[in-house]
């Protein structure tokens, strides 16, 4: 069972609270990319085994949405962080590397 | 005009607490920046209370203020004077970057009194209602079973709930079996 932390609203809520919305962090490719481009938005989805990048939203509480990292192996959270940035913040990425020194996931470490 | 209805036409139930549907409440959901001093005359000026901090709600009698999200509000008054109100923060949010629905008819409101009313939302909710950590003047949103509900704390062993209309017999079954005498846990 995963406790998450909702940046919105403060609570710490277990997961049935919330939902899951897949991958953090894709950058869209929309009309005018090239076919490989758009082939890798819409499919290509990391699959770790450890620190991972996630959406979710706090569904059944204040409805925001936001970003979390956790290890997909221990269902350690690392942080949650705010929806509205594209690359996670400094104090979530040194929180990982106390954690799991050396981690890497797509272009973040 | 006719008389409005509730959706359980304040319906009861005894068990090891008192559960009751509270009859029609006034409910305004009140969209906008918090910070801004426009959101917060207009909806301190309707309900007559602070404006609340985040996760707090102030209710004295049917009037009051629940924080729901960092922009969002739900202010309660008496069910009459919903529209008027409506109309009053509108005036008032002239020019703001706000919204204010009457969504009074679209939920249910119930009240679980008693010593054991910590006890009976921690049998349903995943939320912890341990004395220290949910106080009087706390609001949660959360789930109640399979359903969303949120629930404050008016003062101790006495809570109020709301719930979508659609739910409220689905929640109200709820509460009575969580109720029901003889299933006392006694944790809290």
């Amino acid at each position: 069972m995963l406790i998450l932390t909702c940046p919105y609203c403060g609570v710490s809520g277990e997961e049935t609270e919330f939902h899951a919305g897949g991958e953090a962090h894709l950058k869209r490719f929309g009309p005018g990319s090239s076919d490989a481009d758009f082939e890798s938005y819409l499919f290509h989805r990391e699959n770790p085994k450890g620190v991972h990048f996630e959406r979710w939203r706090h569904v059944s509480g204040c409805g925001k949405w936001f970003h979390a990292a956790r290890c997909t192996t221990t269902l350690e959270v690392f942080g949650t962080y705010t929806a509205q940035t594209s690359e996670p913040p400094q104090s979530i990425k040194d929180a990982i590397t106390a954690k799991r020194p050396g981690w890497t996931w797509r272009d973040f470490a | 005009m006719s008389d409005p209805v509730s959706a359980l036409n304040r319906v009861t139930f005894d068990g090891f607490v008192k559960v009751e549907e509270m009859g029609p409440r006034g409910m305004i959901t009140l969209r906008g920046d918090h910070a801004l001093p426009e959101v917060k005359n207009a909806a301190t000026g309707v309900a007559g209370v602070n404006f609340p901090g985040q996760r707090e709600c102030r209710v004295v009698e049917e009037r009051g203020l629940a924080w729901m999200s960092p922009d969002e509000l739900l202010v309660m008054v008496p069910h009459g004077e919903a529209d008027t109100a409506v109309a009053s923060m509108e005036s008032d949010l002239d020019g703001t970057h706000s919204l204010a629905v009457n969504v009074s008819d679209a939920r249910a409101v119930f009240r679980i009194i008693g010593p054991g009313a910590r006890e009976v939302l921690a049998k349903l909710c995943p939320v912890d209602l341990s004395p220290e950590a949910f106080v009087p003047g706390t609001i949660r949103r959360t789930r109640a079973a399979q359903v969303p509900v949120a629930f404050w704390m008016v003062e101790e062993d006495v809570f109020e709930l709301v719930c979508f209309r659609s739910v409220a017999a689905y929640v109200f079954d709820l509460l009575k079996t969580a109720a029901i005498p003889g299933s006392e846990v006694g944790y809290f």
